[in-house]
């Protein structure tokens, strides 16, 4: 797509003046709608205070998102799947879109059924991931909640999450009719051998040419350089939140982790990032500090497995909180903080070659038991919550297996709960929260 | 008689349990009926039937089931705590409890002090519940009584693959009009329901199979079961009130 000046003002204004501005007037509304009369319910929230960095992190996103909708015909605009060595792009100037953040969003603002139907009717089935059929569902539309996605000049997938991302990521190819950049990272069994390194390898390699091709610019050692450290600093400033949590009480939720993980993976490798982890990073050691707790009262401490049921979180984090039980660690926020230890500046492309080979999803089932393991030691968890997720089979693989030993090995009380990451039809509330708070109730 | 100390109502999908127990958790009262969509009526007038019946009133209520938050003045828990306490009571020791109800297959891990050690349940449809059986038996025609006499009359199970309630439905139909007899397809239902109890169970089965729930009361299907999950399993005496009791033993 050909890249205009007029186009770009309006990128960066969108960017750094209306973004921050169009946040600043909702949180402004908020307060106002606050200082109202008559608004109950507050003393008895089960939930701590609410953190202050919230309130940056939604001007973070909405600045991102509202930048997005000017984006293409700007500068070149990249789609990646959140397992994708975004660090490539950036000093090419891309604007890099998540669909699968896109999808949770829309999952939270509760359109899935909507966007799924359209795709169903194109024949997609509805066995499909609830992120592809959303995203696909949106791009037929045009419909989403961030007002407009931009379209894209060159699409970019990694195998290291799923294979879904491939087909997916083909139909986006057909319907836009641009490039498409397929990051091959064959499966890990213990340690990724010196063949498949070479191969992904050889592949990064190739994704900086095709990068440069469309961008029309080429990538300075000394840029690339500077975005990886800033990538590596961001994963462990995230890493630092999360671990605020060993403390008791945890001074957030592991379902706040969920939202706020938005920046480390759609702003990965840039300053705001950073930024903003560091002041989150602040308040929660502040709170560690003064025994502030992400709920009001946490009895029993509990670890997550796989991606959020994001239309429910709210939901569920309430009928725990209310019952004293907090997720203080989650493998999935996990994810992203411990590829940052393979990152390295000094070499780019063969620490990224070790980093999106040896992530959570492509690594065998004694790997993910190593991290559930771990994960319940340093976080000094009671029980576990195994979320059988409909819509990610590679993530749900292998969970009785999990299940069982996690029990035994730990003795910690474990559940297996079905539900799906996105789509509201694949879970069914009653049954749901039936099973969570007979499960709670085995704790008495 | 002795003394009634607690109330349980067991709000289920299919049947509502009403038990008074007294100070040893033994039932000195108890009615069954079917579940009217009015809950908070129906639990109230079940309640006040057995204080009436015992001569009583104001005893403390525990609810379990589906509906167990719309019972007045009662405490809430789920049916797998009640399940496994009342279990627990009746038999007084660890096991592995399947609870068979209208909606719900359940598969719980009674520990040694009576507590819930672990749980499994079927997953979010009918497939592997009373529900199930009671849709393809009676679109046979075959009455509730009839089904255990019928299944050992079978000299082979018809196999039926499906266990989604709708598809079975018309798989069995099919059977049918292919001329397989009736005792056989039934007998098959049987064992394809067992299955998927016992692949629910898992590989790990410490101590005595106990069952509970109305669908324990089909002899046919307690041999299923045990065949499947190759052990005896026994059935718990008034199997479809083991959720009340439990109910109600959880405030005494």
């Amino acid at each position: 797509m050909s890249r205009s000046i007029g186009r770009r003002i309006e990128f960066e204004v969108a960017g750094r003046v209306v973004g921050p501005a169009l946040a600043a007037f909702e949180r402004a509304k908020k307060l106002a709608r606050r200082r109202g009369p008559g608004r109950p319910g507050k003393k008895s929230s089960p939930f701590g205070p609410p953190l202050e960095a919230t309130r940056k992190l939604k001007e973070l996103m909405t600045t991102h998102y509202l930048a997005g909708r000017y984006a293409d015909g700007a500068v070149p605009v990249a789609w990646v799947t959140s397992g994708f060595p975004v660090e490539i792009l950036r000093p090419l100037g891309y604007h890099a879109v998540y669909p699968e953040n896109h999808a949770a969003l829309c999952s939270v603002q509760r359109v899935v059924p909507e966007l799924s139907d359209a795709v169903e009717k194109e024949g997609y089935a509805r066995d499909l991931c609830s992120y592809a059929r959303t995203d696909l569902g949106s791009v037929l539309t045009g419909k989403t909640p961030v007002g407009r996605l931009p379209k894209p000049d060159l699409l970019c997938c990694c195998t290291n999450i799923c294979q879904t991302v491939l087909y997916w990521y083909r139909a986006l190819a057909a319907h836009f009719g641009v490039p498409l950049f397929v990051l091959d990272t064959p499966y890990v069994y213990g340690q990724a051998p010196g063949h498949h390194r070479t191969y992904v390898r050889a592949q990064l390699e190739e994704l900086v040419g095709i990068a440069e091709r469309v961008a029309g610019k080429r990538v300075e050692p000394d840029e690339l350089e500077a975005v990886v450290r800033v990538a590596r600093d961001g994963t462990r400033l995230w890493g630092e939140c999360l671990a605020q949590s060993r403390a008791r009480p945890a001074p957030w939720t592991g379902f706040d982790g969920f939202f706020h993980i938005a920046p480390i993976v759609t702003l990965r490798g840039t300053e705001a990032c950073n930024a903003y982890y560091r002041m989150l990073r602040d308040e929660l050691a502040h709170r560690v500090a003064r025994g502030v707790g992400g709920i009001r009262d946490e009895r029993h401490r509990l670890l997550w497995d796989n991606l959020p049921v994001w239309f429910d979180v709210r939901g569920m984090s309430t009928l725990l909180a209310e019952r004293g039980f907090n997720f203080v660690c989650t493998s999935y926020t996990n994810a992203w903080a411990e590829a940052g230890s393979r990152i390295d500046p000094a070499d780019p492309i063969g620490s990224a070659v070790l980093a999106y080979t040896h992530i959570i999803l492509n690594q065998d089932l004694p790997n993910r038991l190593d991290i559930l393991r771990r994960l319940s030691r340093d976080y000094s968890v009671d029980g576990a919550v195994l979320h059988s997720d409909r819509s990610c089979k590679p993530y749900s693989i292998g969970q009785i297996d999990l299940k069982q030993r996690l029990a035994r090995e730990l003795d910690i009380k474990v559940l297996v709960l079905e539900a799906d990451h996105g789509d509201p039809r694949a879970y069914s509330v009653e049954q749901g929260e039936g099973r969570l708070t007979a499960f709670m109730e085995s704790f008495a | 008689m002795s003394r009634a100390v607690a109330i349980g109502v067991d709000v289920g999908s299919t049947t509502c349990k009403g038990v008074a127990i007294d100070a040893d958790g033994a039932i000195v009262a108890h009615r069954v009926e079917p579940t009217h969509p009015r809950i908070e009526e129906q639990t109230t007038r079940v309640v006040a039937a057995l204080e009436q019946e015992l001569g009583t009133s104001g005893l403390p209520v525990g609810s379990t089931g589906y509906g167990r938050k719309r019972v007045a003045r009662a405490r809430a828990l789920t049916e797998i705590t009640c399940h496994a306490r009342g279990a627990y009571k009746l038999v007084g020791t660890a096991g592995v409890l399947v609870d068979m109800g209208g909606q719900d297959t359940k598969v719980i891990r009674i520990g040694k002090g009576g507590d819930v050690a672990d749980f499994a349940m079927n997953d979010k449809c009918a497939a592997g519940t009373g529900r199930f059986l009671e849709v393809i038996l009676g679109r046979l025609q075959v009455r509730f009584e009839d089904v255990a006499a019928l299944v050992k009359s079978a000299t082979r199970a018809v196999p039926v693959s499906s266990t989604c309630t709708v598809f079975a439905e018309s798989e069995v139909i099919s059977l049918v009009a292919q001329g397989e007899p009736l005792e056989g397809i039934v007998r098959g239902l049987h064992q394809s329901l067992a299955s998927r109890v016992a692949a629910l169970a898992g590989r790990e089965l410490d101590g005595e199979v106990l069952m509970s729930g109305g669908v324990a009361l089909n002899a046919a299907m307690v041999d299923a079961l045990a065949s499947a999950l190759r052990r005896p399993v026994r059935v718990l005496p008034t199997p479809q009130l083991v959720g009340a009791i439990g109910a109600a033993l959880s405030v005494v």
